[in-house]
């Protein structure tokens, strides 16, 4: 089997793995090296494929043989594939030519279970040691660790790769006992702790020693499949918060489920993925680092699911009314972040601005806060947009028609006029 | 205090010399115009020579006022903002009425059209990052890219650091320059013709194997062209490997093709040609 084929295979096989993320890397370059991976706090994306996600790695499988056999995965023991593994040279040599054209930021590396995690995970070292020593590639490396590894082969992988990653695929216990049960909530969640642990002890390190060994630099992240099981968003979304409080992730991933087998216990294979849903919990995921929103202010046991029509934020600006409208020449930093339409780049610029003059509504439109949304939440110097006029019912609406022309085309035919409308 | 139209020779020194010489002759400018745009019009006109020496005096009391302000300057400079040097002018002559106050403001009328110009000229270079494309053909990374704005001065850092220990181009078909690096070396020279050689047999073969990879990775039950083009609009498509047609892939063994990219037989290696004067080589045709 030749590399082309290999790579087929072996990418076909990765990319239902939605994390594809550079950031966080701080590795400058070296002489006798190559590359680095400072390009910028946000990470570099070198291209989007034809379903709009970025691709930043070069995201392959070291083989997809698995000996496990959970139901919602391509590379489950019991699928009929084709079976494929790259051995350690081929896999450095298409990194390093792929990097030095500019193709990719770096390696992202996974794998099915060949014979046992243990046995996986040392082959996975292997690779990326050569790459890294031999082949002195000196830029991104994100790899997965397995559920059941033991912790001295995290340690050597954890030294070799710039950010770790652990999947805990099924958002709830229950669903791993159905769909993957293999894998336990224990097993997935031991390494998350160690590397969380070792993290910070190797900052500790390094405050004191130069020179001391880095272990992930760029901290871990973790995936979590939606619309196989049953969890709904509330669900999620608690988990989501947990990890960043306990874990300190540094993301979670969503990936909406794309049925690749038929299953008695998953959705049919003519089921859509959920992208819409996926898409909320991205935004509710953003609410929750860096807009200072809690798990439970968003959703409850009452709507433990996202409203499809509008954005998380508006929703809860919509249930909670009495903050509003928040005056943006005196409301302070965390208030203004809750109002829709306002983002942490304009509240930033609205907080240096009003120090050099009173805003007006023209003022605001300037400094990049989305009028079509914040509109109806603000006011400036004590005026709202010349014109203006709603109610409750007709916010909603308003809210409504703004989003529409940013859903999925299918999404958009499915709200039909007759529905905003029939809405309050 | 008269009113007059300044032409300059399109270079930024020239242009600061310009803020100079309106201060020293108390004239209030309408317009900048670079020597090969200027067309005969009714404002009186003055033809100012470039001065290292006024620039850098101008330069050196913008800093003073504000560091951010200066990199406005030589940042919106480099922007695609048809009107840029009259609008810098402004923001010039504000704020040394001023001071530096109203930089704070991003919506304030004059730093605001500035300021966006400047960040779509970030914004684009950051997109390039990733989206250039380099060949490999004797030794040597070559790419060719085609921005709306000057990104190559903002590029060189990332790619010098990136690539220190390789020989590379970067091709700006829209501006006509090239950035080169060798050896711990980078400039950014003007270069009228440029055509990139044919591919050799494992040059070719690396960008099937990353046309294969890209057009696997997507999942076609997730397909969202709309999406796709959201992030990478199709402007920058037309230099990027996975978008070429099937010629593009071929290689074509002819060896001495490949040695130097860049057709002309004379043109030097790069590694010459970061040591090689104030000379612009290579851009005969």
């Amino acid at each position: 089997m030749d590399v082309l084929e290999k790579l087929t295979i072996l990418t076909d096989a990765a990319k239902y793995d939605a994390a594809c993320t550079s950031s966080g890397g701080n590795r400058t370059a070296k002489a006798g090296y190559i590359g680095n991976t400072s390009s910028s706090v946000a990470g570099c994306c070198h291209s989007f494929s034809a379903d709009g996600r970025c691709v930043t790695l070069l995201k392959v499988l070291l083989t997809n043989r698995c000996v496990y056999d959970c139901k919602y995965c391509v590379n489950r023991r019991s699928n009929e594939t084709r079976r494929a593994a790259f051995t350690p040279e081929e896999l450095a040599d298409l990194t390093i030519n792929f990097y030095r054209r500019n193709y990719i930021e770096g390696l992202f590396l996974s794998s099915g279970v060949f014979r046992s995690p243990d046995y996986t995970t040392e082959l996975m070292i292997q690779s990326l040691r050569l790459l890294r020593e031999n082949y002195r590639f000196n830029g991104y490396i994100h790899a997965k660790t397995i559920p059941g590894t033991s912790p001295e082969l995290v340690e050597q992988l954890g030294l070799l790769a710039d950010r770790l990653s652990v999947n805990i695929e099924l958002p709830s216990e229950a669903g791993l006992k159905a769909l993957a049960p293999e894998k336990t909530k224990a097993a997935i969640l031991a390494p998350m702790g160690q590397i969380q642990k070792r993290n910070r002890e190797s900052k500790e390190e390094l405050v004191k020693y130069r020179h001391a060994p880095k272990f992930a630099p760029a901290g871990q992240s973790t995936q979590l499949i939606v619309g196989a099981t049953a969890d709904s968003d509330l669900h999620i979304l608690r988990l989501t918060q947990g990890l960043y409080d306990r874990y300190r992730l540094k993301r979670v991933f969503y990936s909406a489920y794309v049925p690749v087998v038929e299953h008695t216990l998953l959705p049919s294979r003519d089921v859509k993925p959920p992208l819409l849903r996926e898409h909320r919990l991205y935004q509710a995921d953003w609410l929750l680092r860096f807009y200072g929103f809690r798990a439970e202010e968003l959703l409850d046991d009452k709507t433990p699911d996202f409203d499809p029509r509008v954005d998380p934020k508006c929703s809860w600006a919509l249930s909670h009314l009495e903050y509003f409208p928040v005056e943006v020449n005196t409301a302070d930093y965390e208030t203004l972040l809750r109002v829709p339409g306002v983002g942490v780049t304009s509240a930033r610029r609205i907080l240096s601005a009003r120090r050099v003059g009173r805003l007006c509504v023209d003022d605001l439109r300037r400094l990049g806060v989305v009028m079509k949304r914040a509109q109806y939440f603000l006011t400036a110097s004590g005026k709202i947009p010349d014109g203006l006029r709603f109610t409750p019912d007709s916010l909603l609406r308003g809210l409504i028609a703004a989003e529409r022309p940013l859903l999925p085309q299918q999404e958009a035919v499915q709200l039909s006029l007759f529905d905003a409308v029939g809405v309050g | 205090m008269t009113e007059m139209v300044y032409v300059y020779d399109g270079s930024f020194e020239g242009f600061l010399s310009c803020i100079f010489e309106s201060y020293a002759n108390k004239e209030v400018l309408t317009a900048i115009c670079r020597d090969e745009d200027f067309a005969p019009q009714l404002f009186a006109c003055r033809f100012i020579e470039t001065n290292v020496e006024y620039a850098n005096r101008v330069i050196r009391k913008v800093v003073k006022c504000s560091p951010y302000a200066a990199e406005l300057l030589r940042k919106g400079f480099l922007s695609c903002l048809s009107d840029r040097e009259i609008l810098l002018y402004h923001l010039v002559v504000k704020l040394l009425r001023q001071g530096p106050h109203f930089l704070a403001n991003f919506s304030d009328e004059t730093l605001n059209p500035v300021v966006r110009a400047v960040r779509h000229l970030e914004g684009e270079a950051h997109l390039l990052k990733g989206f250039v494309r380099f060949s490999e053909l004797g030794g040597v990374l070559g790419s060719e890219i085609e921005p709306k704005n000057q990104v190559l001065p903002i590029l060189r850092s990332h790619f010098c650091a990136r690539y220190r220990n390789e020989r590379f181009f970067i091709y700006d078909r829209t501006h006509r320059q090239a950035l080169f690096y060798a050896a711990g070396k980078a400039v950014i020279r003007p270069l009228e013709a440029f055509q990139m050689a044919p591919p050799d047999e494992t040059e070719a073969n690396y960008r099937i194997l990353w046309k294969r990879f890209y057009d696997t990775v997507a999942i076609k039950e997730r397909f969202n062209p709309r999406c796709q083009q959201t992030h990478m609009p199709k402007r920058y498509w037309k230099t990027m490997t996975e978008f070429q047609d099937d010629a593009y892939f071929t290689a074509q063994s002819s060896p001495a093709s490949a040695a130097i990219p860049g057709a002309p037989s004379e043109t030097p290696a790069p590694a010459r040609l970061s040591e090689s004067g104030t000379s612009a080589p290579a851009s005969a045709p």
